[in-house]
């Protein structure tokens, strides 16, 4: 089995180590995304390491935080907003902060819902993603 | 000195698909550009919990409207990964024929729009021209011109007969020619290279940092090609990625150039090799499992993640689309440069805002 099947399962207090020990071996971040799960969410942090894929796991309360990692990868800055905005999920300190006007969903946090019940979609009808907040920490 | 902020797009003579940006300028230089996407985001992830597995690949296919194909592709490859099936070899082959034919529309397409924002309609209207002859391969294979509907679980849905791949080499050649003739000119005209060598240089370390793929990461002299992890039949073809160095827009339109000519080499390549036997393996069950699927779009890495639990419909559907990985870069490469410059290094890393509001 290739390593894109597996996952190495690791604890929210790690996460920043654990990056920051793929960073050291120049690892290129490749993806990061969240699933809703009935009681937690859950991460997913994937690196290209000789094009091999490193995925790191972990599962967050959903009252909790996770911290940035864009002091390490800058370029995260869009997924950790992207996993604010679609699954309410708190990331502390990104470098570029949208404070939830990356996506204009009409239903706020539209995939933070139960599975199997889809929430409608759609652009809200006034204060466009132009009206953007932005605190840019670059 | 005082700063400005220019609100560029989401409605944009270079911008087909609307995404924003503001510009704070200091006189014509850009100092800072704050990106705002998601004016029509689809939330197509979720609709995976409505929609059976295997139907899917419909929408797979319209999470964008130009690599259509690859992305249905990708997902079958992922469930087929996740419930061990053996696609049969011809539908590999078939496979990687319709992804070359879509790279090579897709380039075209994005030589012409650039030839359009540097003012040299008579190129646009010339690379556009060809792209027909590549549509008309597809549609007389397909049936679609750009949504193919031609990829299923398990394998394709239609064959190539021995009839229309003798006409597709015919055309290839005659694409061939075509090429050549305005590629040089892509290459060689001194107002296109006045209009873009050393416009948004990318380092080859910023690109690595910055999470850049596909052509945008090939022109910063990073060798990285998803092709080369053997999906389908690039297993069996011969295929060295198109690397340059310089790393400004100039060097991204090199290297889609140069791919333009490495597509037609792969696909007859493809053609030569193809061998005989049937398009589809049967599919039976339900997926249960996860798995990371990384295929080469035209604009680089994409990424199907996903999560299965035994049932018709997944648990979890991720794309990590190859826009949404380069718009960082973009973001960065605005930084310092001339305001005047702003539509060619956005054009240059040929955003696709449909793929990035999945």
């Amino acid at each position: 089995m290739s390593r894109d099947h597996q996952f190495e399962v690791i604890r929210a207090d790690q996460l920043f180590g654990a990056v920051e020990q793929l960073r050291a071996r120049r690892a290129r971040l490749v993806q990061i995304c969240a699933t809703s799960l009935p009681n937690a969410l859950e991460l997913t942090y994937s690196f290209d390491l000789g094009s091999e894929l490193t995925n790191l796991r972990l599962e967050v309360g959903k009252e909790e935080s996770v911290p940035s990692i864009t002091s390490l990868y800058w370029c995260a800055f869009l997924y950790e907003n992207e996993m604010h905005d679609l699954f309410n999920l708190q990331v502390s300190n990104i470098a570029v902060d949208f404070k939830g006007t990356l996506y204009n969903t009409r239903t706020k946090f539209a995939f933070a819902g139960p599975q199997g019940k889809a929430a409608g979609l759609g652009i809200a009808p006034a204060g466009g993603a132009s009206s953007a907040a932005h605190a840019t920490g670059n | 000195m005082s700063r400005t902020i220019i609100p560029f797009g989401p409605q944009h003579p270079v911008l087909p698909e609307p995404v924003h940006l503001d510009l704070v300028v200091e006189d014509e230089k850009v100092v800072e550009a704050r990106p705002s996407i998601g004016f029509v985001h689809r939330g197509l992830e979720k609709l995976v919990e409505r929609k059976d597995y295997q139907e899917f690949v419909y929408v797979a296919e319209r999470v964008c409207g130009i690599c259509s194909f690859i992305h249905g592709q990708t997902y079958c490859q992922a469930i087929e990964a996740i419930m061990q099936i053996k696609v049969p070899e011809r539908a590999l082959y078939l496979r990687t024929i319709w992804g070359e034919l879509s790279r090579i529309h897709s380039h075209l397409l994005w030589l012409g729009l650039t030839a359009d924002a540097v003012g040299f309609e008579s190129l646009f209207m010339h690379a556009w021209r060809i792209r027909e002859k590549v549509l008309n391969i597809i549609e007389a294979t397909t049936g679609g011109r750009v949504i193919f509907g031609s990829c299923k679980i398990g394998g394709v849905r239609r064959d190539i007969s021995a009839e229309q791949q003798q006409q597709m080499r015919k055309v290839l050649s005659e694409i061939e020619v075509d090429l050549q003739e305005v590629t040089k000119v892509f290459l060689k005209d001194s107002s296109i290279q006045a209009r873009l060598c050393g416009v948004g240089v990318l380092s080859s370390a910023d690109a690595h940092d910055l999470g850049c793929v596909g052509p945008m990461a090939r022109a910063s002299g990073l060798s990285t090609d998803m092709r080369r992890l053997g999906y389908a039949a690039f297993k069996d073809l011969h295929i060295e990625p198109v690397v340059k160095t310089e790393g400004d827009s100039y060097a991204r339109c090199a290297v889609r150039c140069l791919e333009l000519f490495q597509s037609i080499d792969l696909i007859r390549q493809a053609l030569d090799k193809l061998p005989e036997g049937e398009l589809a393996a049967k599919v039976t069950g339900n997926p249960n499992g996860e798995v990371m699927a990384r295929t080469e779009q035209p604009r680089g890495e994409v990424v199907y993640g996903i999560k299965a639990n035994g049932s018709k419909n997944l648990q979890r559907f991720r794309v990590r689309t190859p826009t949404f990985a380069n718009l960082p870069a973009m973001v960065k490469l605005l930084q310092g440069c001339d305001l005047a410059d702003v539509p060619v290094v956005v054009l240059t890393i040929d955003p696709c805002i449909s793929c990035t509001e999945r």
